[in-house]
């Protein structure tokens, strides 16, 4: 929580750590996303980033305590956490692959039940942000394009109503433009009021969209500041390599 | 539009697949009621093994799984009827019931603790619960009358009605095959169905989206070892005996055959597996002594040239995607 504002934060961590084996790839880490806010995660590879994602997922085991709207979910089991709405994209889209792009995204809305209505909504909504689903409803979502598999995987994750959307490298293997077009679209579910938290390598656009940057190295958190505060290049490597 | 163009559109290859499919059964059963005799029990068996490989497709097949276990639940299933009908005098169908209520226990008290195995382990866990029954049932010679099996074991049958034709088992066991596909059919694209089939995917990622992942494991087991307990049940009515060999690790290896052949994770495949590895030692018998050779042979040019089964069919020579998750 910040001290100007009275509401719990969306989510907030607080000395989150995770390891494989011997090997600690998280060293103990704070983080906080704030409701409606949009939070990058910048690092190079090996930083630690998908392993933040996957402690705050509770994917794998972690040390630390997470808070979600002032709430200790700690020891909240993963398919909990998409109940609460708290959603992950994960790094290679994480789709069906030998699904159909409609199956995949009624399994979006798994955690809805079976209320139906709520459902047609949903794909509605999904369907007007990626009209491309629609067309491709009854294909594999094996034989889709990259761009279209994201697009599916952020449709996916929309179908469950998210509260908090995770997204861990959303643009790797994609064409500039198609990638461009993918962040354009989280930045716009932004506006309507979608708390995100984006973990990526390349980060101009990125930054063009975040409020606060997280920069994330070796599994340290060097720093957190302002976008703004972020002019090239140089900055980031300076922390980087800090 | 012609007549042919009219079809070709309305019928796609799957419906031309699923004409030709119904055509062959036709002609197949036809043939057997004809010929009768000893095909009938082939086909008869096929039809039980269709009813086990239906339901070790759920776990093995929608939910990626691994089982070499299933045969424990056959035993139960057969074993169950057995003792209720022989020694107790229970109506057949009674004792397929229960049989089934029991496995479906058994299925719980086992998977509980060893679902939380993944690959090589649940695989391992499970062909162990196998060898563990094949044991009870040599040495439990009070129960099971070890070697000696049971024999005298009545028909399936309703109060009065009892099925001893052989024609007449094959078309109720058909029947019941059908009913467990059509079951099959219709969980596989259900809610439930789906969660399944995102498990077998990635189960971290079906966790993610907030699927109970331990829990749907759990219910594919009990719903395989329902099935397996029926075809068990039903291999014993039919035969009228069982004994330790019938549940034996001989059954793990034809009933994975089969659903290999068939196509493991499709509807259609574990039945139509289990009529062709069940006919096929009958074609290639000609060949006299070297009948398992030609058996193995066709056996790996199907796995060579249909990989995912035969139920696959229908999809061979259509266009493939140019593209899978490439850039752009």
């Amino acid at each position: 929580m910040t001290a100007d504002s009275p509401s719990p934060a969306l989510i907030e961590v607080n000395g989150l750590a995770a390891s494989y084996g011997h090997v600690a790839a998280l060293k103990p880490i704070d983080l906080r996303v704030e409701e409606g806010e949009f939070v990058t995660v910048l690092g190079p590879n090996g930083a630690g980033k998908t392993t933040l994602l996957r402690a705050m997922s509770r994917l794998i085991a972690s040390d630390g305590k997470i808070k979600f709207k002032g709430r200790d979910i700690t020891g909240v089991p993963t398919h909990r956490l998409a109940k609460l709405g708290i959603i992950m994209v994960q790094e290679g889209r994480g789709l069906f692959s030998e699904m159909t792009v409609q199956e995949n995204l009624q399994l979006g809305a798994y955690g809805l039940g079976g209320s139906r209505d709520q459902v047609e909504g949903r794909f509605e909504q999904v369907f007007r942000l990626f009209p491309r689903l629609r067309e491709r409803a009854g294909q594999v979502a094996a034989s889709m394009s990259g761009g279209e598999q994201q697009m599916l995987a952020v449709g996916r994750a929309l179908m469950a109503g998210p509260k908090l959307l995770m997204l861990d490298e959303p643009s790797l293997g994609l064409a500039p433009m198609v990638a461009a077009g993918i962040l354009d679209t989280l930045g716009e579910l932004n506006r309507s009021g979608l708390g995100i938290l984006l973990v990526e390598q390349k980060a101009p656009q990125a930054l063009k969209l975040a409020r606060r940057v997280y920069i994330l190295s070796s599994g340290y958190m060097r720093a957190e500041l302002p976008a703004q505060d972020i002019k090239s290049h140089h900055d980031l490597a300076r922390y980087y390599f800090h | 539009m012609t007549l042919r163009a009219i079809i070709s559109t309305k019928l796609g290859a799957y419906g031309y697949f699923a004409i030709a499919l119904a055509v062959a059964i036709a002609l197949l059963f036809a043939w057997v009621f004809f010929k009768g005799g000893y095909l009938l029990t082939v086909l008869q068996l096929a039809m039980i093994y269709g009813v086990f490989c239906v339901g070790l497709n759920f776990f093995m097949g929608y939910t990626g799984q691994a089982s070499f276990g299933q045969n424990a639940f056959a035993a139960i299933g057969g074993y169950g009827s057995a003792i209720l009908t022989v020694q107790y005098g229970w109506e057949p169908i009674l004792a397929l019931v229960v049989s089934m209520a029991v496995a479906g226990v058994a299925a719980v008290v086992v998977g509980y603790p060893t679902l939380r195995l993944r690959g090589h382990y649940l695989a391992m866990a499970t062909f162990a619960l196998g060898l563990i029954t094949y044991d009870v049932s040599v040495q439990w010679t009070d129960l099971t009358q070890g070697y000696m099996g049971y024999s005298g074991i009545p028909p399936l049958g309703i109060g009065p009605f009892t099925v001893e034709d052989d024609k007449l088992k094959l078309v109720c066991l058909a029947v019941i095959l059908a009913l467990g596909v059509w079951v099959s059919s219709r969980l596989r694209h259900s809610r439930f169905g789906r969660a399944l089939r995102a498990i077998s995917s990635t189960e971290l990622g079906a966790a993610a989206l907030g699927i109970r992942v331990s829990r749907y494991k759990l219910l594919a087991f009990i719903i395989a070892a329902l099935y397996a307990s029926a075809a068990g049940s039903l291999f014993a009515h039919t035969v009228g005996f069982i004994s330790p060999e019938v549940f034996g690790l001989q059954m793990v290896v034809v009933t994975f055959t089969m659903l290999y052949v068939g196509g493991i994770g499709t509807v259609l495949g574990p039945a139509i597996g289990a009529v062709i590895a069940s006919l096929l030692p009958e074609v290639v018998r000609s060949t006299g002594r070297f009948q398992d050779i030609a058996y193995a042979a066709v056996l790996i040019l199907m796995l060579i040239f249909v990989p995912k089964g035969l139920s696959t069919l229908a999809s061979i020579g259509r266009r493939r995607p140019i593209k899978a998750g490439a850039e752009g």
